[in-house]
């Protein structure tokens, strides 16, 4: 089964370079996206063997990360369909500085869309740490192409800065793994370890120290520039402005949590080799600064999609900190993950939606999106609601639950500073948010199609669901992973 | 003693491309360090030289002495930018900041002691200082070209630790890393072609648009 | 041998007498390679000592605008590098004058020797030599470092501060021992030699562009036997950095003195063709990158440091 969830979408991704009728590749991607979550539903029943002598195995964190990925992708797909159809009309004229572009082809888009559900597909299955490695590059190396959908100067510099950016991060993540094969490395008279994850958190003592902190050190920048953590995140706000509101939902809903799935596994190893202080101190520090930058950045932001960009920063650096207290921390990081994956993706397509409408990505010069388009304007504001954490939607309690690992551990001034970051993007994003969903506006209330709107309205949905009631399945998930984890 | 010329010499290339003036000499020194690391791994290889192992060495000199300057004096040309370095940072302070990365790097490399030494305590301090001075490029040159020859004496740097540590699956080191490399030139070379097409230069500095 | 035990006394002042007498023909072999190059016959090979003897019977011409320093520069000058060339060894055989110490003690001198024909430029008023004299101080600043950390590397692999103990340890053993550092060592002297001797690429010999001159503009002013003195001195310091070159590169220690001194000798006639090729086949490097050719100098006696303190 392991097979089948990574090779649908990789032939998928193939076939639609060939395929010639725009329609019949559209269906080809909802397609397979249904296909692939109908897989990942079937694994939640039946746990998939591991394959490959344990290089490929899905455990309980894999399978909430995949779960996640799936969950998104398939209204992401469903919205993509029509965002296609506006978008393959020819030259269009840029809304900013009004020169004409053209698109990449649309069989690019979609084959390159496909791949990268299968990228992410590995990077949740791999037990390995090298094929971990190849999976988050090819993740990088699949997005690329979608970031610069539009064929213009802007999103050519926010593809270059990506793929530098990320790719110097990956290399030194790499060494990271090299560095992790040394601590690993056998003394005369024992066995060697494999580099496996399972295998290298049972011998975790027998790894030599000073390496392995090297490792995590290094691991934990090179996986943190690719998750978004802060000073490691510049390529961040420009690549989730520039993409399309489609790939941006993808970015920051599925791809930042793979990166950060590396993250997590170096650190079981170290918790189990004895090093969990060490490690929970870089990522509570990594955690803080990313928030302190993203809620500086946030406050008087012009732009809507850059203010989501350095939103997710944010929500990166909650996740990162969760983890980093440990105890019910983990549990509230891993809920997180959730919660923040479903809201941002809804939040990006409802931005897609309203760029199309208002053809501007100012945050001062859209208004009255509730009288435009009611019900993405309802969208939006629910969903800023939601990521600034207020109730009833599903961040609040993973955040609340993370304020209380922080209580818990008497890490009293970390809380504090929590909180107050937590205040000031409060602020900052509830402007925004009444700013451009109240007010008068010339523009006619608009029709919206359905295929625009239910995806987000589903994501909106789960995330209201989740604010109320986790179902148990997902509970018990959530809790034996967090076990795992050292945590609770 | 052999392992120890060729790390000196890696140190020298490093050096050169630290104060080089010109993009061609830059591109072949890359190329030279290419070659000088497939014979480091062929030395440190030497006692259990299987014909994997010698492909892979070979294929890694191939790839990274023949086909990647081609590839970069092709996006070059077509770029038809002037063929200077165009550094932030000059070429004697570029060199004073490598002595230093040396220097910074040998101290590290004594803290970090190799638990079974195969090769020379040398080989630790050598990939550190590639991997310095390759990010060294990339944050002080403004050319994109130069930016990915930095990410190309990065990737050397990584392996060459790698290859010399003898680890249990060198052959998974060498391929990740050329994956690693190959494709990020391909993609980097086409980007490049791009930004030279959109905005007649391939200066990133100017690359400023997307700001706060 | 006896013979040996019987002429050990006689080296070290035999060893003086050969500098101070073969030195002006290290200047008559470079130039005649370059003539050799170039197609012609060229100057004799003895051609300095007849220049020095002429110079020596001419009267010397002073500019009123002068003081004693103007005086005093060439003197002082051909003094340091005397005394400096009683420090240096002759490949394995020891120096005239030896202590721990004296390789300090050499560069010194020879900053000596610099210093005073600066003073000397400097004191003439003129522009010309001025400009000179800035461009011989700023490219010193960058080459004597370089000298002091390539003899601090060759000092720290033989383990003594003596430049007659350095020399004659760096025997063949010691070449298969450090080998590459040895080597860098090799360039950085090589480098430092040139820029010292105001040979290309640093500085051209033949230019008589005044605004292309660096150490030749410096010694305009100076006429008869203050000339010679000039002269005589740059020969010497020809000798002095040419004899640890080429201890350095020829590295046999046979203990038979008269097979060490001749193949050292045959090295540094050797440099000096080695110069002279040099000079036929390059031009001189741009102002603006000499420099960098001696800070990248700088960084490999740096590196060979390191590679000796491990």
């Amino acid at each position: 089964m392991i097979w089948l969830l990574i090779l649908v979408p990789m032939l998928a991704g193939i076939a639609a370079f060939g395929v010639r009728n725009n329609p019949a590749r559209r269906a080809l991607l909802v397609a397979s996206a249904a296909a692939h979550s109908g897989l990942t539903v079937a694994a939640w029943f039946w746990m998939p063997s591991p394959v490959l002598n344990g290089w490929f195995a899905l455990d309980g964190l894999g399978l909430l990360f995949l779960s996640i990925t799936s969950a998104l992708f398939l209204p992401v797909s469903v919205y993509a369909v029509s965002y296609l159809r506006r978008e393959s009309s020819g030259r269009i004229q840029d809304i900013e500085e009004g020169f004409l572009f053209d698109n990449a082809p649309e069989a690019t888009f979609t084959a390159c869309l496909l791949l990268f559900l299968a990228a992410m597909t590995l990077v949740t299955v791999s037990q390995h740490v090298g094929l971990l490695w190849v999976a988050v590059e090819a993740t990088t190396l699949a997005s690329a192409p979608l970031i610069y959908f539009h064929r213009h100067h802007r999103s050519l510099e926010a593809t270059w800065k990506y793929l530098l950016i990320c790719s110097v991060g990956i290399a030194l993540a790499l060494l990271g793994n090299f560095v992790l094969a040394v601590a690993a490395s056998s003394t005369p008279g024992s066995e060697p370890i494999p580099m496996v994850f399972g295998n290298l958190i049972t011998h975790a003592t027998r790894l030599h120290v000073p390496w392995l902190k090297a490792a995590f050190l290094l691991i934990l920048v090179g996986y943190g520039t690719k998750m978004g953590l802060a000073p490691l995140h510049t390529w961040l706000p420009d690549a989730h402005s520039e993409s399309p509101s489609v790939i941006s939902a993808l970015l920051s809903g599925a791809l930042l949590n793979c990166a950060f799935l590396g993250i997590i596994r170096t650190q079981q190893i170290c918790v189990a080799a004895g090093l969990g202080d060490f490690s929970r101190e870089l990522l509570v520090g990594f955690g803080l600064i990313s928030m302190v930058v993203a809620a500086v950045f946030i406050v008087g932001q012009n732009d809507f999609k850059r203010m989501l960009a350095y939103s997710s920063v944010e929500h990166m650096g909650i996740l990162s900190l969760g983890i980093g207290l440990g105890g019910v921390g983990v549990f509230g990081a891993l809920l997180h993950a959730v919660n923040h994956s479903l809201t941002k993706a809804m939040l990006f397509l409802v931005a897609g939606n309203i760029l199309g409408a208002y053809h501007t990505k100012s945050t001062t010069e859209v208004r009255g999106v509730l009288r435009a388009l009611p019900v993405s304007g309802v969208m939006w504001l629910a969903g800023l609601l939601a990521i600034i954490g207020s109730p009833p939607f599903g961040p609040f309690l993973s955040e609340l639950t993370i304020l209380k690992a922080s209580l818990d551990h008497g890490r009293t001034i970390v809380a504090i500073i929590y909180l107050a970051l937590l205040a000031v993007i409060f602020i900052g994003m509830t402007t925004v948010a009444l700013r451009m969903t109240q007010g008068e506006t010339t523009k006619a209330p608009q029709r919206e199609s359905l295929i625009a709107i239910l995806p987000p309205a589903l994501l909106g949905v789960g995330i209201l669901l989740l604010g109320l009631y986790i179902p148990p399945v997902l509970n018990n998930l959530l809790h034996e992973t967090a076990r795992a984890l050292g945590g609770l | 003693m052999n392992t120890d010329i060729i790390l000196i010499l890696l140190v020298l290339t490093n050096l050169r491309l630290l104060g080089a003036g010109r993009l061609g000499a830059s591109v072949r020194t890359v190329a030279v360090q290419g070659v000088l690391l497939g014979v480091l791994a062929l030395l440190t290889h030497h006692d259990n030289l299987t014909v994997a192992v010698l492909l892979v060495a070979l294929s890694g000199m191939i790839l990274k002495g023949v086909v990647f300057p081609w590839l970069l004096f092709r996006a070059l040309r077509e770029a038809e930018v002037e063929r200077e370095v165009e550094p932030f940072v000059g070429p004697i302070l570029s060199l004073l900041a490598g002595v230093a990365a040396l220097s910074g790097s040998l101290w590290l490399a004594r803290r970090l002691p190799l638990p079974e030494s195969p090769g020379s305590s040398l080989l630790v301090a050598v990939a550190l200082f590639s991997i310095l001075v390759g990010l060294f490029l990339i944050i002080t040159r403004k050319k994109a070209i130069s930016q990915v020859l930095g990410f190309l004496v990065m990737e050397n740097g990584i392996y060459a630790f790698g290859v010399g540590l003898v680890l249990e699956s060198p052959l998974l080191v060498e391929l990740s890393v050329l994956l690693d490399v190959f494709v990020a030139v391909f993609v980097m070379g086409i980007i490049i072609f791009h930004i030279s097409r959109e905005f007649d230069h391939i200066d990133t500095h100017e690359l400023t648009n997307l700001k706060d | 041998m006896n013979f040996i035990s019987f002429i050990q006394p006689l080296l070290a002042p035999l060893q003086a007498g050969l500098a101070l007498m073969l030195s002006p023909l290290l200047l008559g072999v470079i130039n005649r390679t370059k003539a050799a190059f170039a197609g012609r016959n060229g100057q004799p090979v003895l051609q300095l000592y007849f220049d020095l003897w002429k110079l020596l019977h001419k009267g010397a011409v002073y500019s009123r605008t002068t003081t004693w320093v103007f005086r005093a520069g060439p003197i002082i000058g051909l003094a340091a590098v005397l005394l400096a060339t009683m420090f240096v060894p002759l490949g394995g055989l020891r120096s005239t004058v030896s202590f721990t110490g004296d390789l300090v003690l050499l560069a010194y001198l020879l900053g000596l020797m610099r210093f005073f024909t600066v003073l000397a430029a400097l004191d003439t008023g003129s522009s010309f030599e001025g400009m000179g004299a800035s461009r011989e101080v700023a490219f010193s600043a960058l080459a004597e470092p370089a000298l002091l950390l390539g003899l601090a590397a060759l000092a720290r692999q033989s383990g003594s501060l003596s430049l007659s103990s350095i020399y004659s340890s760096l025997s063949f053993d010691a070449w298969l021992e450090a080998g590459p550092m040895l080597a860098l060592v090799v360039a950085v002297l090589m480098v430092v030699f040139l820029a010292e001797n105001a040979r290309i690429p640093v500085d051209d010999p033949n230019t008589h562009l005044e605004l292309t001159m660096i150490h030749e503009v410096m010694v305009l002013d100076h006429s008869g036997p203050d000339f010679a003195f000039i002269l005589y001195g740059a020969a010497l310091k020809l000798w002095v950095l040419g004899a640890l070159l080429a201890g350095l590169i020829i590295p046999i220690r046979t203990g038979n003195p008269w097979l060490d001194g001749g193949a050292c000798l045959m090295g540094m006639f050797v440099i000096a063709m080695i110069v002279g090729i040099v000079e036929s086949s390059m031009a001189r490097l741009r102002l603006l990158c000499v420099p960098q050719l001696l800070v990248g100098a700088g960084a490999l006696a740096v590196v060979a440091l390191i590679l000796s303190l491990r």
